[in-house]
């Protein structure tokens, strides 16, 4: 696939995917992998606290846009600013003033079916009628709540009967279910849990609402063998564990750290395993082409892995 | 490591002495098996546990081998203890909080007849914010533990809380109510006994006008209709809060902050821990899970220079493994330090298993683990 077609196939990313997958490093990194194509981003962030611009090393994103990197830019929507904006928009721009005062604003948005999620699908609507970037990319909530925020236009159908809103809920459902302008990008590590929660998501998504879906994304995939050296606790591998042997006899190793090294390597097989199994599993019940990402060694990504992420994405979309 | 093994006693501890355990943390950080985790080796112990959790994605129920969980306490099969020392049977149960049906139940229950839980019940905004108002799963969950706790059914129970930021508004839940029923909003649509039209003069009238242009006169009917049939629930509702918030301020509970070593969990812990100074509860134990094993006592640093000594033959590839390893548990060691050297509570670190835990062997793993037995 080529990439750029990938990223302008339709102005709309939506990724999704349960918390602590890495699903905001990974908006963070496809982010960063268009913009390497000359493309210009809007990153959006919906009601967060900052982990999309920490990603870049910058500060907390507000309402407003801000330049994140080159050609990246990101903002950070949150459903009162746009039932504010939407207001003005409709020439109700004096009341907004008591109407918050009122309390009003807050009971709508709190208390109408979805109505806060169609604000929001409402203004990413709009951000792609503007044409304000060549790619949109959005970190939707965790899975759970992605699926009741992607229902939300439907739900609202059923609930309000006429006015704008309406309006809004059935010009949202168009923008989602049309696979030329929007798609979502799940996002999931090599887990039974998130694995679970993937294929359940899809199949949801594409049954519930219609939404197209992109390939998968598969964050921190263990290497099949071990990256470097070789794998001293495979035992089909006699040659490599013979070799352990008589390197541990040699070299003088001593008899803890030899220890040490046949049960690390151990762990790093068993989790290899599991993973592979997860991924027998995921390619087995959901038919969605994989975007897998290496396993970072160290405690969390900094803005200097996103260039390598972006540069892995890039290399697995050429291979999709 | 000795504030280590405290932690592992505070834990069990915990366990055998609250009656109510909460655990808070971010997504992802392996908080619902943990809950389970407490829950069995309360169980273990003896204790008639129960888990409660609300996660949507049905963790527990991968958990717990359970293909459903119900909104009511179902019983779960503890395999018997492998160990010696186990002492008399207890029980294990788990239930998924439904937070729709649990306010439902409340407002049955406080309702002064049916004919207003009917009216309430049925209204739409009502079925709106009874599913999806935030905060209330969050207050939702309080209620039901609340009502575990005083069903005298159970010695423990283990509440997994929401994986957001409002975990612990249960905290303020009667403030919460407080700040709903006392809604500005609130007033404007009941007003002083009338409808819409009578209410609260001209400006308030505009102002319901342009909401109902928004959002159609139907929604904004359900609203007001709501308010006024909730009227008169308000005093029973803000007694129950109260209730419930001193249970959870009283010693009978314990909060379990979980954490792994990945910044934003890390992030979402000292939130709670502040959070939690703030209302001047006491933090059982802090958890950082899912850490990356060590292997060796050897820093990387040291291993390095045996890599180097070894590089003759090429033969440092076989330390490359091993290094990896350690490199990550430094860095997660580093990340996790301005957490786990706070002293603001007993700290438990617990290494990644090597298999995901799905089912109640890896539970058992999970809680030998966890408690050090």
């Amino acid at each position: 696939m080529d990439p750029s077609a990938f990223f302008t196939g339709t102005a709309v990313h939506l990724v999704a995917g349960k918390g602590g997958v890495g699903r905001t490093t990974l908006t963070a990194a496809l982010g960063t992998a268009a913009a390497r194509l000359g493309l210009e981003v809007l990153l959006v962030e919906i009601e967060d606290w900052g982990g999309l611009a920490a990603r870049f090393g910058g500060r907390a994103l507000g309402y407003e846009e801000t330049v994140l990197a080159d050609r990246i830019r990101g903002r950070s929507l949150r459903a009162e600013d746009c039932l504010v904006e939407y207001l003005c928009g409709h020439g109700l721009g004096r009341l907004t003033g008591p109407m918050i005062d009122s309390g009003l604003v807050e009971v709508i948005t709190r208390g109408t079916p979805g109505i806060k999620d169609i604000l929001l699908l409402g203004k990413i609507r709009q951000l792609e009628q503007s044409r304000c970037a060549d790619v949109i990319l959005v970190d939707t909530p965790a899975s759970g709540h992605a699926l009741s925020f992607l229902r939300s236009p439907q739900g609202l159908l059923d609930a309000v009967g006429n006015g704008p809103v309406h309006d809004q809920a059935v010009a949202a459902l168009h923008l989602l279910q049309d696979a030329a302008r929007c798609q979502v990008l799940l996002v999931t590590t090599l887990e039974e849990t998130p694995v679970n929660e993937t294929i359940e998501t899809a199949f949801r998504l594409e049954d519930e609402i219609g939404v197209h879906l992109g390939p998968v994304l598969v964050n921190g995939v263990l290497a099949r063998t071990p990256r470097r050296g070789p794998d001293p606790s495979d035992p089909s591998d006699t040659d490599r564990s013979g070799a352990v042997d008589r390197w541990i006899r040699e070299a003088g190793i001593d008899a803890a750290l030899a220890h040490a090294v046949q049960r690390a390597s151990a762990f790093a097989r068993r989790r290899r395993d599991a993973q592979r199994r997860q991924v027998l599993r995921l390619a087995e019940q959901l038919p969605l082409p994989r975007l897998e990402v290496a396993h970072r060694p160290g405690a969390g990504p900094g803005p200097d892995d996103l260039d390598e992420l972006a540069e892995e994405l890039l290399d697995g979309l050429r291979a999709c | 490591m000795l504030n280590e093994r405290a932690g592992r006693e505070t834990l069990a501890e915990l366990v055998t002495s609250r009656s109510v355990l909460v655990c808070a943390g971010a997504g992802g950080v392996g908080k619902t098996s943990l809950a389970a985790a407490l829950a069995l080796d309360a169980a273990r112990r003896g204790r008639r546990a129960v888990v409660v959790t609300i996660d949507p994605a049905r963790r527990l129920a991968d958990a717990l081998g359970l293909e459903q969980l119900a909104d009511h306490p179902q019983p779960v099969t503890v395999p018997p203890a492998t160990s010696s020392g186990a002492s008399s049977p207890g029980s294990l149960h788990a239930l998924m909080l439904d937070p729709k049906v649990t306010f439902d139940e409340l407002v049955a229950r406080l309702a002064a007849d049916p004919g207003q839980a009917e009216r309430i019940l049925t209204n739409r905004f009502y079925r709106s914010i009874s599913a999806a108002l935030s905060g209330t799963q969050e207050y939702m969950a309080a209620e039901k533990l609340y009502a575990l706790h005083a069903s005298g059914r159970f010695d423990l129970i283990v509440v997994d809380t929401p994986p957001t930021r409002q975990a612990l508004d249960f905290l303020d839940a009667p403030g919460q109510l407080d700040r709903f029923l006392n809604h500005p909003a609130y007033r404007l649509m009941t007003g002083t006994g009338g409808t819409v039209s009578r209410i609260a003069g001209k400006a308030g009238r505009g102002l319901l006008r342009s909401a109902a242009r928004l959002v159609g006169s139907a929604a904004l009917d359900d609203a007001v209709e709501f308010f006024r049939a909730f009227e008169g629930l308000e005093s029973g509702f803000r007694t129950r809060a109260l209730a419930v918030g001193e249970l959870l301020a009283s010693a009978q509970t314990g909060f379990v902050v979980v954490s792994s070593a990945r910044p934003e969990p890390i992030a979402e812990a000292a939130y709670f821990l502040e959070r939690l100074a703030a209302q001047d509860i006491a933090v059982g134990a802090i958890i950082a899970n899912r850490m990356t094993p060590r292997f060796t006592e050897l820093t990387t640093v040291e291993l390095e220079r045996i890599a180097e000594h070894h590089n003759d033959g090429g033969d440092a590839a076989f330390l490359a493994g091993l290094m990896e390893l350690t490199a990550t548990s430094e860095a997660e060691e580093r990340s996790l330090a301005p957490l786990l050297d706070s002293q603001a509570a007993p700290t438990v670190r617990i290494s990644l298993l090597d298999r995901d835990v799905h089912d109640l062997d890896g539970l058992e793993r999970l809680r030998r683990l966890a408690l050090g037995d």
